[in-house]
Protein backbone atom coordinates (compact mmCIF):
# COMPACT_ATOMS: atom_id res chain seq x y z
CA UNK A 1 0.00 0.00 0.00
CA UNK A 2 1.72 3.27 -1.00
CA UNK A 3 1.07 5.94 0.99
CA UNK A 4 -1.38 9.16 -0.16
CA UNK A 5 -1.51 12.39 1.52
CA UNK A 6 -4.72 14.43 1.54
CA UNK A 7 -4.53 18.53 1.09
CA UNK A 8 -4.31 18.80 5.12
CA UNK A 9 -1.50 16.01 6.28
CA UNK A 10 0.56 17.99 3.01
CA UNK A 11 -0.02 21.16 4.34
CA UNK A 12 1.27 19.88 8.08
CA UNK A 13 4.51 17.89 6.15
CA UNK A 14 5.31 21.69 4.41
CA UNK A 15 4.90 23.06 8.46
CA UNK A 16 7.13 20.15 9.90
CA UNK A 17 9.96 21.30 7.09
CA UNK A 18 10.17 24.54 7.79
CA UNK A 19 10.14 23.50 11.74
CA UNK A 20 13.22 21.00 10.64
CA UNK A 21 14.98 23.71 8.66
CA UNK A 22 14.92 26.00 11.52
CA UNK A 23 16.45 23.56 14.07
CA UNK A 24 19.12 22.22 11.41
CA UNK A 25 21.42 25.47 11.49
CA UNK A 26 24.58 24.65 12.71
CA UNK A 27 28.53 25.82 13.08
CA UNK A 28 30.48 22.66 11.50
CA UNK A 29 29.51 20.21 8.85
CA UNK A 30 30.58 17.62 11.68
CA UNK A 31 27.67 18.94 13.48
CA UNK A 32 25.89 17.44 10.51
CA UNK A 33 26.83 13.95 12.13
CA UNK A 34 24.60 11.67 13.80
CA UNK A 35 20.74 11.83 13.99
CA UNK A 36 19.96 10.85 10.70
CA UNK A 37 16.08 9.95 10.27
CA UNK A 38 14.30 6.38 10.81
CA UNK A 39 12.14 5.41 7.20
CA UNK A 40 9.57 2.76 7.59
CA UNK A 41 9.54 0.43 4.73
CA UNK A 42 5.99 -0.08 4.67
CA UNK A 43 5.92 -1.71 0.93
CA UNK A 44 8.53 -4.47 2.22
CA UNK A 45 6.46 -5.36 5.47
CA UNK A 46 4.38 -8.47 6.69
CA UNK A 47 1.19 -7.99 8.43
CA UNK A 48 2.24 -7.47 12.07
CA UNK A 49 5.67 -6.38 11.67
CA UNK A 50 6.90 -2.72 11.30
CA UNK A 51 10.48 -2.12 9.55
CA UNK A 52 12.38 0.57 10.10
CA UNK A 53 15.71 1.84 8.52
CA UNK A 54 18.10 4.38 10.17
CA UNK A 55 18.79 6.53 6.95
CA UNK A 56 23.12 6.79 7.44
CA UNK A 57 23.37 7.89 3.65
CA UNK A 58 22.22 11.57 4.92
CA UNK A 59 25.26 11.83 6.84
CA UNK A 60 27.66 14.47 5.13
CA UNK A 61 30.25 12.32 4.13
CA UNK A 62 27.37 9.86 3.05
CA UNK A 63 27.65 6.58 4.81
CA UNK A 64 27.44 5.43 8.48
CA UNK A 65 30.90 5.72 8.58
CA UNK A 66 30.95 9.65 9.38
CA UNK A 67 30.24 8.46 12.58
CA UNK A 68 32.80 6.15 13.97
CA UNK A 69 35.40 8.60 12.32
CA UNK A 70 34.42 11.65 13.97
CA UNK A 71 34.69 9.54 17.33
CA UNK A 72 37.96 8.03 16.81
CA UNK A 73 39.74 11.40 16.07
CA UNK A 74 37.52 13.39 19.07
CA UNK A 75 38.50 10.86 21.30
CA UNK A 76 42.19 10.70 20.17
CA UNK A 77 42.50 14.43 20.42
CA UNK A 78 40.97 14.47 24.09
CA UNK A 79 43.64 11.63 25.42
CA UNK A 80 46.11 13.15 23.52
CA UNK A 81 47.02 10.42 21.15
CA UNK A 82 46.36 12.53 18.19
CA UNK A 83 48.36 16.32 18.12
CA UNK A 84 48.34 18.20 14.98
CA UNK A 85 51.63 17.01 13.76
CA UNK A 86 50.59 13.79 13.38
CA UNK A 87 49.08 12.60 9.86
CA UNK A 88 45.77 10.43 10.42
CA UNK A 89 46.27 6.79 8.75
CA UNK A 90 44.16 4.01 8.25
CA UNK A 91 43.35 1.10 5.82
CA UNK A 92 39.76 1.36 4.55
CA UNK A 93 37.35 -0.71 2.14
CA UNK A 94 36.30 3.35 1.26
CA UNK A 95 33.66 4.75 3.49
CA UNK A 96 35.83 4.86 6.50
CA UNK A 97 38.01 6.87 4.21
CA UNK A 98 35.84 9.34 2.60
CA UNK A 99 34.83 9.85 6.48
CA UNK A 100 37.90 10.43 7.55
CA UNK A 101 38.98 12.90 4.88
CA UNK A 102 35.99 15.13 5.91
CA UNK A 103 36.78 15.21 9.45
CA UNK A 104 40.16 15.56 8.83
CA UNK A 105 39.81 18.55 6.43
CA UNK A 106 36.74 19.88 8.57
CA UNK A 107 39.60 20.09 11.69
CA UNK A 108 42.89 20.72 10.12
CA UNK A 109 44.20 17.71 9.90
CA UNK A 110 46.41 15.65 7.18
CA UNK A 111 45.05 12.22 6.15
CA UNK A 112 46.72 9.46 4.61
CA UNK A 113 44.53 6.21 3.58
CA UNK A 114 45.61 2.71 2.40
CA UNK A 115 42.62 0.93 0.28
CA UNK A 116 42.62 -1.77 -2.01
CA UNK A 117 43.45 -0.70 -5.51
CA UNK A 118 39.95 -2.32 -6.55
CA UNK A 119 37.86 0.24 -4.18
CA UNK A 120 35.01 1.87 -6.54
CA UNK A 121 36.23 4.71 -8.99
CA UNK A 122 34.06 7.04 -6.71
CA UNK A 123 35.38 6.67 -3.06
CA UNK A 124 39.15 7.38 -4.69
CA UNK A 125 37.90 10.37 -6.22
CA UNK A 126 36.15 12.04 -3.49
CA UNK A 127 38.99 11.04 -0.68
CA UNK A 128 41.26 12.50 -3.25
CA UNK A 129 39.63 15.92 -3.80
CA UNK A 130 39.56 16.49 0.09
CA UNK A 131 43.48 16.44 -0.47
CA UNK A 132 43.45 12.82 1.42
CA UNK A 133 46.84 10.86 0.60
CA UNK A 134 45.74 7.45 -1.03
CA UNK A 135 47.92 4.39 -0.98
CA UNK A 136 47.09 0.76 -2.64
CA UNK A 137 47.39 -2.23 -1.36
CA UNK A 138 46.49 -5.74 -4.06
CA UNK A 139 43.20 -6.03 -5.15
CA UNK A 140 43.35 -9.62 -4.71
CA UNK A 141 44.09 -9.42 -0.72
CA UNK A 142 40.93 -7.05 0.36
CA UNK A 143 40.56 -5.42 3.28
CA UNK A 144 42.87 -7.72 4.93
CA UNK A 145 45.99 -6.63 2.48
CA UNK A 146 44.99 -3.28 2.85
CA UNK A 147 45.19 -3.66 7.00
CA UNK A 148 48.58 -5.51 6.39
CA UNK A 149 49.89 -2.76 4.31
CA UNK A 150 48.80 0.65 7.04
CA UNK A 151 50.23 -2.13 9.78
CA UNK A 152 53.55 -1.59 8.22
CA UNK A 153 53.66 1.71 6.79
CA UNK A 154 53.07 2.88 10.54
CA UNK A 155 55.58 0.33 12.28
CA UNK A 156 58.19 2.20 9.89
CA UNK A 157 57.16 5.66 11.08
CA UNK A 158 55.42 5.29 14.05
CA UNK A 159 55.77 8.42 15.44
CA UNK A 160 54.39 10.17 12.59
CA UNK A 161 50.92 8.73 12.39
CA UNK A 162 47.77 8.29 14.36
CA UNK A 163 46.30 4.90 13.08
CA UNK A 164 43.06 4.82 14.46
CA UNK A 165 42.67 1.30 14.01
CA UNK A 166 39.03 0.98 13.49
CA UNK A 167 38.71 -2.39 13.57
CA UNK A 168 40.39 -2.31 16.85
CA UNK A 169 39.16 1.10 18.35
CA UNK A 170 36.70 0.91 21.09
CA UNK A 171 35.58 4.36 20.08
CA UNK A 172 34.24 3.09 16.84
CA UNK A 173 31.38 1.04 18.63
CA UNK A 174 31.06 3.48 21.01
CA UNK A 175 29.85 5.71 18.10
CA UNK A 176 26.59 3.87 17.75
CA UNK A 177 26.58 2.95 21.34
CA UNK A 178 26.31 7.09 21.69
CA UNK A 179 24.89 8.00 18.74
CA UNK A 180 22.85 5.46 16.13
CA UNK A 181 21.66 3.18 18.89
CA UNK A 182 20.27 5.66 21.48
CA UNK A 183 19.00 7.39 18.51
CA UNK A 184 16.98 4.11 17.92
CA UNK A 185 15.57 3.72 21.35
CA UNK A 186 14.38 7.66 21.66
CA UNK A 187 12.30 7.13 18.46
CA UNK A 188 10.91 3.30 18.55
CA UNK A 189 11.26 3.17 22.01
CA UNK A 190 9.43 0.12 24.03
CA UNK A 191 7.82 -1.07 20.12
CA UNK A 192 11.23 -2.42 19.41
CA UNK A 193 11.68 -5.92 19.12
CA UNK A 194 14.62 -6.75 16.57
CA UNK A 195 18.07 -4.97 15.79
CA UNK A 196 19.87 -6.66 12.06
CA UNK A 197 22.66 -4.89 10.76
CA UNK A 198 25.92 -6.44 8.94
CA UNK A 199 29.34 -6.63 10.19
CA UNK A 200 32.21 -4.74 8.37
CA UNK A 201 34.52 -3.54 11.19
CA UNK A 202 31.11 -4.31 13.59
CA UNK A 203 31.22 -1.27 15.20
CA UNK A 204 27.92 -0.70 14.03
CA UNK A 205 26.17 -4.26 15.46
CA UNK A 206 28.48 -4.41 18.82
CA UNK A 207 27.54 -0.65 19.57
CA UNK A 208 23.77 -0.43 18.70
CA UNK A 209 23.55 -3.88 20.15
CA UNK A 210 25.20 -2.60 23.59
CA UNK A 211 22.78 0.21 23.87
CA UNK A 212 19.82 -1.89 23.14
CA UNK A 213 20.49 -4.42 25.33
CA UNK A 214 20.08 -2.09 28.19
CA UNK A 215 16.89 -1.44 27.50
CA UNK A 216 14.20 -3.02 29.01
CA UNK A 217 10.27 -3.18 27.47
CA UNK A 218 7.76 -2.95 30.07
CA UNK A 219 6.68 -6.52 29.20
CA UNK A 220 10.18 -7.30 29.92
CA UNK A 221 11.69 -7.97 27.21
CA UNK A 222 14.97 -7.18 25.76
CA UNK A 223 15.56 -6.61 22.21
CA UNK A 224 16.97 -9.43 19.88
CA UNK A 225 20.31 -8.38 17.64
CA UNK A 226 20.98 -9.96 14.81
CA UNK A 227 24.45 -9.52 13.07
CA UNK A 228 24.94 -10.45 9.03
CA UNK A 229 27.69 -12.01 7.45
CA UNK A 230 28.26 -12.87 3.88
CA UNK A 231 27.67 -16.69 3.91
CA UNK A 232 31.06 -17.59 1.95
CA UNK A 233 34.36 -15.91 1.45
CA UNK A 234 34.48 -15.00 -1.92
CA UNK A 235 30.97 -12.58 -2.07
CA UNK A 236 30.00 -9.54 -2.98
CA UNK A 237 29.15 -7.69 -0.53
CA UNK A 238 31.70 -4.57 -0.28
CA UNK A 239 31.74 -3.40 3.07
CA UNK A 240 30.69 -6.28 5.09
CA UNK A 241 33.41 -9.19 6.45
CA UNK A 242 32.79 -13.09 6.19
CA UNK A 243 34.60 -13.46 9.75
CA UNK A 244 35.59 -16.80 9.42
CA UNK A 245 38.01 -16.19 6.69
CA UNK A 246 39.26 -12.53 7.92
CA UNK A 247 41.33 -10.84 10.15
CA UNK A 248 38.82 -10.67 12.94
CA UNK A 249 38.42 -7.36 14.02
CA UNK A 250 39.48 -6.71 18.07
CA UNK A 251 36.18 -5.22 18.17
CA UNK A 252 34.19 -7.88 17.40
CA UNK A 253 32.74 -9.86 20.44
CA UNK A 254 29.48 -10.86 19.44
CA UNK A 255 28.84 -13.05 22.98
CA UNK A 256 28.24 -9.75 24.30
CA UNK A 257 25.58 -8.71 22.51
CA UNK A 258 24.83 -10.44 19.38
CA UNK A 259 22.18 -12.96 19.60
CA UNK A 260 22.24 -14.65 16.34
CA UNK A 261 24.32 -14.19 13.10
CA UNK A 262 22.94 -14.77 9.49
CA UNK A 263 24.85 -15.71 6.21
CA UNK A 264 23.88 -13.65 3.71
CA UNK A 265 24.13 -14.70 0.13
CA UNK A 266 25.53 -12.00 -2.08
CA UNK A 267 22.44 -12.91 -4.60
CA UNK A 268 19.69 -12.80 -2.04
CA UNK A 269 21.50 -9.01 -1.02
CA UNK A 270 21.67 -7.69 -4.48
CA UNK A 271 17.80 -8.68 -5.29
CA UNK A 272 16.91 -6.73 -2.15
CA UNK A 273 19.10 -3.82 -3.50
CA UNK A 274 16.93 -3.73 -6.67
CA UNK A 275 13.66 -4.13 -5.29
CA UNK A 276 14.53 -1.49 -2.49
CA UNK A 277 14.27 1.12 -5.66
CA UNK A 278 11.24 0.02 -6.87
CA UNK A 279 9.27 -0.68 -3.74
CA UNK A 280 10.19 2.16 -1.82
CA UNK A 281 12.37 4.77 -3.97
CA UNK A 282 15.65 4.20 -2.06
CA UNK A 283 18.60 3.30 -4.32
CA UNK A 284 21.11 2.15 -1.54
CA UNK A 285 24.62 0.02 -1.23
CA UNK A 286 24.56 -3.57 -1.59
CA UNK A 287 25.51 -3.52 2.05
CA UNK A 288 22.52 -1.65 2.60
CA UNK A 289 20.75 -4.21 0.53
CA UNK A 290 22.00 -7.80 2.67
CA UNK A 291 20.64 -5.48 6.05
CA UNK A 292 17.32 -4.89 4.72
CA UNK A 293 17.10 -8.60 3.25
CA UNK A 294 17.76 -9.99 6.25
CA UNK A 295 15.42 -8.06 8.21
CA UNK A 296 12.95 -8.76 5.59
CA UNK A 297 14.09 -12.55 6.69
CA UNK A 298 13.54 -11.80 10.49
CA UNK A 299 9.86 -10.07 9.63
CA UNK A 300 8.81 -13.29 7.55
CA UNK A 301 9.57 -15.49 10.40
CA UNK A 302 7.52 -13.41 12.93
CA UNK A 303 4.78 -13.30 10.57
CA UNK A 304 4.75 -16.75 10.22
CA UNK A 305 4.63 -17.77 13.77
CA UNK A 306 1.78 -14.94 14.32
CA UNK A 307 4.16 -12.44 16.30
CA UNK A 308 4.18 -9.24 16.06
CA UNK A 309 7.09 -7.32 15.96
CA UNK A 310 9.17 -3.97 15.17
CA UNK A 311 12.82 -4.26 13.26
CA UNK A 312 15.45 -1.48 12.95
CA UNK A 313 18.16 -1.60 10.52
CA UNK A 314 20.72 0.40 8.97
CA UNK A 315 20.59 1.86 5.20
CA UNK A 316 24.75 2.37 5.04
CA UNK A 317 25.17 4.46 1.85
CA UNK A 318 24.00 5.10 -1.20
CA UNK A 319 24.30 3.48 -4.45
CA UNK A 320 25.79 6.19 -6.54
CA UNK A 321 28.86 5.95 -4.29
CA UNK A 322 29.56 2.06 -6.72
CA UNK A 323 29.28 4.58 -10.01
CA UNK A 324 32.34 4.36 -12.02
CA UNK A 325 32.87 8.20 -13.26
CA UNK A 326 32.07 9.50 -16.41
CA UNK A 327 34.82 10.18 -19.20
CA UNK A 328 34.17 14.02 -18.91
CA UNK A 329 33.42 14.28 -15.41
CA UNK A 330 36.38 16.08 -13.01
CA UNK A 331 39.11 13.66 -11.65
CA UNK A 332 41.51 14.13 -8.90
CA UNK A 333 44.31 12.73 -7.28
CA UNK B 1 49.87 -21.41 -20.45
CA UNK B 2 47.94 -18.25 -18.58
CA UNK B 3 48.94 -17.24 -15.39
CA UNK B 4 46.19 -17.25 -13.18
CA UNK B 5 46.26 -14.56 -9.69
CA UNK B 6 44.21 -16.06 -7.04
CA UNK B 7 42.24 -13.83 -4.62
CA UNK B 8 42.76 -14.63 -1.14
CA UNK B 9 39.19 -16.50 -0.53
CA UNK B 10 40.22 -18.66 -3.22
CA UNK B 11 43.56 -19.72 -2.01
CA UNK B 12 42.66 -22.68 -0.06
CA UNK B 13 41.48 -24.35 -3.30
CA UNK B 14 44.84 -23.74 -4.60
CA UNK B 15 46.74 -24.59 -1.06
CA UNK B 16 47.60 -21.36 -0.78
CA UNK B 17 49.06 -20.56 -4.34
CA UNK B 18 48.93 -17.51 -4.98
CA UNK B 19 49.17 -17.83 -8.99
CA UNK B 20 48.79 -20.72 -10.78
CA UNK B 21 49.20 -22.21 -14.36
CA UNK B 22 46.66 -23.01 -16.33
CA UNK B 23 46.44 -24.03 -20.57
CA UNK B 24 43.44 -23.09 -22.16
CA UNK B 25 42.82 -20.68 -24.94
CA UNK B 26 39.54 -19.15 -23.37
CA UNK B 27 38.49 -17.86 -19.91
CA UNK B 28 36.12 -20.58 -20.12
CA UNK B 29 38.47 -23.55 -20.94
CA UNK B 30 39.83 -21.67 -17.81
CA UNK B 31 37.84 -22.28 -15.25
CA UNK B 32 37.00 -25.74 -16.35
CA UNK B 33 40.85 -26.31 -15.97
CA UNK B 34 40.51 -24.83 -12.50
CA UNK B 35 37.76 -26.84 -11.66
CA UNK B 36 39.71 -30.26 -12.80
CA UNK B 37 42.87 -29.07 -11.03
CA UNK B 38 41.76 -27.48 -7.69
CA UNK B 39 37.83 -28.69 -8.01
CA UNK B 40 35.33 -25.81 -5.92
CA UNK B 41 36.37 -23.10 -8.69
CA UNK B 42 33.53 -23.62 -10.60
CA UNK B 43 30.52 -23.32 -8.26
CA UNK B 44 32.56 -20.17 -6.82
CA UNK B 45 32.92 -18.27 -10.10
CA UNK B 46 30.36 -19.66 -12.10
CA UNK B 47 26.21 -19.27 -11.31
CA UNK B 48 23.40 -21.83 -12.27
CA UNK B 49 23.23 -20.73 -15.45
CA UNK B 50 26.90 -21.18 -16.69
CA UNK B 51 27.57 -17.49 -16.67
CA UNK B 52 30.05 -15.31 -14.55
CA UNK B 53 28.33 -14.59 -11.15
CA UNK B 54 27.34 -11.19 -11.24
CA UNK B 55 29.85 -10.28 -8.08
CA UNK B 56 32.78 -11.94 -9.36
CA UNK B 57 35.25 -9.56 -11.95
CA UNK B 58 37.48 -11.50 -14.45
CA UNK B 59 40.11 -9.51 -15.93
CA UNK B 60 42.32 -10.56 -18.88
CA UNK B 61 45.14 -8.31 -18.56
CA UNK B 62 43.61 -4.67 -17.34
CA UNK B 63 40.38 -5.85 -18.77
CA UNK B 64 37.11 -6.55 -17.33
CA UNK B 65 35.98 -9.34 -19.41
CA UNK B 66 32.45 -8.02 -19.24
CA UNK B 67 33.56 -5.70 -21.76
CA UNK B 68 35.37 -8.42 -24.01
CA UNK B 69 33.86 -11.59 -25.66
CA UNK B 70 32.53 -12.41 -21.59
CA UNK B 71 33.59 -16.31 -21.18
CA UNK B 72 34.81 -16.75 -24.96
CA UNK B 73 37.53 -14.19 -24.39
CA UNK B 74 40.71 -15.35 -26.15
CA UNK B 75 44.08 -16.35 -24.11
CA UNK B 76 47.68 -15.97 -25.52
CA UNK B 77 50.00 -17.67 -24.35
CA UNK B 78 51.33 -16.12 -21.22
CA UNK B 79 48.13 -13.73 -20.39
CA UNK B 80 47.40 -12.61 -17.14
CA UNK B 81 44.11 -13.47 -15.15
CA UNK B 82 43.02 -12.08 -12.21
CA UNK B 83 39.67 -13.09 -10.08
CA UNK B 84 38.66 -9.95 -8.34
CA UNK B 85 35.91 -10.16 -5.57
CA UNK B 86 33.78 -7.59 -3.88
CA UNK B 87 35.93 -5.67 -0.68
CA UNK B 88 34.99 -6.76 2.33
CA UNK B 89 35.04 -4.65 5.71
CA UNK B 90 35.38 -1.10 6.64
Amino acid sequence: MRASYPPAALQLREEMAVRRARLLTCDSVLDLIGGTPLIRLRNLEPPGVELWAKCEFANPGGSVKDRPALQMIRDAEADGRLTRDRIIIDSTSGNTGVAYSLVGAALGYRVKLVMPANVSAARKQITAAYGTELVFSSELEGSDGAIRLVQKIVAADPDRYFYPDQYSNESNPRAHYLGTGAEIVAALGDRLTHFVAGVGTSGTVMGVGRRLKEHRRPDGGRVTVVAVEPDDALHGLEGLKHMASSIVPRIWRPAECVDQILPMPTEEAWEMTERLKEAEGLFVGHSAGANVAASVRVAQDLARRGERGCIATVLCDRGDRYFVPLRWETCYG
Amino acid sequence: MAQVRIPTPLRRLTHGQEVVQADASTVGELIAVLEQNYPGFKDRLLDEKGQVRRFINIFVGEEDIRYLQALDTPLQQGTEVSIVPAIAGG
